[in-house]
């Protein structure tokens, strides 16, 4: 397999994330198949979850004819809460490869503030972004600007919307429920539900604007950077162009 | 004002109630807690045999429609029972004594009854300006709250005042109205929310608790499991056109003569924990939604400061203007938008113009 030839490669690599100019022309395993797999099923399950969320917030056109013909409303909701299982499990899994995966896997669940290098590196990202800096650095996974957004617009608002998303359904399974009791200390914090569900939807915009910076930066990235980013988190491999 | 040996059924058999009457209402009552066919004994067993429960019941910063609710329930016995079933030894706007007599009573049931009593609170103290906003009896309300909570044995806080603030405590709160439980916290506080909350729900609750001697499960927000752990959108008659998406989208459309779903005009069912609709009111007549309006969300915290009763959204201040989470959510992700087009044009241009230097510099 396509991995297995390549990880002799990635083991010959150093775990420094950035690669000096003068180095080799190479490729790099960044994106190990359980992450790839990971990131698409992921990414439907955001779509799916997205469009039908909207729609539970704001409710669909009313359907005419007999109510016993009709159950969108009810389907639409079913969609909502089946995909919320798979991102919530497809969640835990990334945890679990997060532990046991490569040094790369671990990226977007910390970002090192504590770090000096971390924040020259961000403030010379934030150069390149802002066509100041003439050249982009290599890095092998994520750029330290993209680890930051990764972290704190998408893990952590993942993680916010499991938690909101199953206090909200405990609602529907009730007092007794394993929902309720695993997450419904979150109407400790908000005892009103009316609140969580405005913090839910929330959410979604968090999603969508991170979204939108993601798909951006990743293919302008693929075109103008020195590395490959779009066929990575397909193939899994990291090409350095120069 | 009844001895302490006076049990609750010596009490209305003088007052001309037949035992069939009161067989009726200890099965009613058990129906309506949801306990099992053998609790109608049960019942009828500690009403002979226990002594009745003096209970104080004060009203701070409120309107009394809590009161009003409560003498309005549904079976015209249950009201009767409740009130002798209880020694409702001081009731301000509704007992006889009034002034130094009313206040000596206060004094009387505390030295007599202490840790004995049940203290039943309508409405809610105001802490600003040392209580000043409510003065009952020549005291501000919070400090009388405080002397008589200290000897009971647990504290009813009827309606959403009591429970949660309503709207004496909508913002901006200028009396800086306080729920009972964030001033009282030494003792078990039962939340009954509502504004009023149901007459049934209410009296039942009296008499769960002066018939077994203890406190109901509560829920983690404090309100009687019993009562508060569904929905209204739960049991809502209209749940089958939500659950097909057949929704009342103007007042005088066609969906609203149908009695469709009022999920689009802001109804609060789907997060209100209420008992109205299975219960309902005025003697199981009606509940708002029946009657074609969405619910309010009355027994809920904060149910005044959500935005409009109308929309489906809450309104979110913090912004400065009024905007709801789509309106925040749609503006962020369009501002992101705009920049990142901004962002690729730009990329785009310098990339054309520097293409060629590039390219003569690699060579």
């Amino acid at each position: 397999m396509l991995d297995k030839s390549l990880q002799a490669l990635t083991a010959a690599v150093t775990l420094d994330p950035v690669r000096s100019s003068s180095s080799e022309r190479g490729v790099v395993y960044v994106y190990e198949a359980p992450v790839r797999l990971w990131h698409w099923i992921n990414a439907a399950a955001i779509l799916v979850l997205s469009l039908s969320g909207y729609f539970i917030g704001s409710a669909i056109p009313t359907m005419p004819g007999e109510t016993s013909d009709n159950f969108l409303f009810g389907y639409i909701r079913f969609a909502h809460y089946l995909t919320a299982y798979v991102l919530t499990l497809g969640f835990l899994l990334r945890i679990y490869w997060a532990i046991v995966g490569n040094p790369y896997a671990k990226q977007i669940f910390y970002v090192p503030l504590w770090r000096k290098s971390y924040w020259r590196e961000v403030w010379h990202e934030i150069r390149w972004y802002a066509f100041v800096a003439a050249e982009p650095k290599e890095y092998v996974a994520h750029n330290p600007l993209a680890q930051f957004a990764m972290f704190f617009m998408f893990t952590l608002t993942i993680a916010f919307m499991i938690v909101t998303g199953f206090a909200l359904y405990a609602q529907g399974t009730g007092n007794d429920s394993w929902q309720y009791r695993l997450f419904g200390w979150v109407f400790s914090i908000w005892p009103n539900s009316q609140d969580v569900h405005t913090w839910h939807h929330l959410g979604l915009w968090m999603i969508m604007t991170f979204a939108l910076i993601h798909i951006y930066t990743a293919v302008r990235e693929e075109i103008v950077s020195r590395q490959s980013i779009v066929s990575s988190i397909i193939f899994g491999e990291r090409e350095f162009r120069d | 004002m009844g001895g302490a040996t006076e049990t609750f059924y010596s009490v209305i058999r003088r007052q001309g109630i037949t035992r069939r009457s009161f067989h009726k209402f200890c099965s009613l009552t058990a129906t309506s807690l949801g306990l099992g066919p053998l609790a109608a004994s049960q019942i009828a067993n500690a009403l002979e045999t226990k002594p009745r429960v003096p209970v104080i019941w004060m009203h701070g910063l409120e309107c009394t429609c809590c009161s009003e609710s409560f003498i309005r329930s549904a079976h015209p016995l249950a009201k009767d029972v409740v009130l002798s079933m209880i020694s409702l030894d001081y009731d301000d706007p509704i007992m006889a004594a009034a002034g130094h007599q009313a206040e000596a009573i206060l004094e009387e049931t505390r030295a007599k009854y202490k840790g004995q009593y049940v203290l039943a609170v309508e409405g809610n103290p105001p802490l600003n300006e040392g209580g000043m906003f409510c003065i009952d009896g020549g005291k501000p309300f919070v400090e009388k709250l405080k002397a008589m909570a200290a000897d009971s044995i647990v504290i009813i806080a009827w309606g959403t005042c009591a429970s949660w603030g309503c709207v004496q405590a909508a913002k901006p709160n200028p009396t800086q109205a306080t729920p009972i439980d964030k001033v009282i916290t030494n003792k078990p506080i039962i939340k009954v929310p509502g504004c009023p909350p149901i007459a049934e729900v209410m009296t039942a609750l009296v008499t769960f608790i002066t018939t077994f001697g203890k406190l109901p499960e509560l829920d983690r927000q404090g309100r009687p499991k019993m009562f508060y752990s569904q929905r209204i959108h739960d049991k809502c008659y209209r749940r089958p056109h939500f659950d097909a998406g057949q929704f009342v989208e103007r007042w005088d459309d066609e969906s609203a003569r149908k009695g469709y779903c009022l999920y689009k005009m802001g109804c609060k069912g789907p997060t209100t924990y209420n008992a109205c609709s299975a219960v309902r009111w005025n003697g199981g007549v009606s509940f708002p939604i029946q009657s074609g309006h969405g619910c309010f969300g009355c027994s809920e915290d904060g149910f005044w400061d959500k935005g409009s009763f109308y929309d489906r959204l809450t309104t979110i201040k913090q912004f400065g203007i009024e905007a709801n989470a789509d309106q925040i959510g749609m503006a962020a992700a369009g501002a992101v938008g705009l920049a990142v087009a901004t962002h690729a044009a730009v990329t785009a241009a310098k990339r054309l113009t520097r293409k060629p230097g590039r390219v003569a510099q690699e060579k």
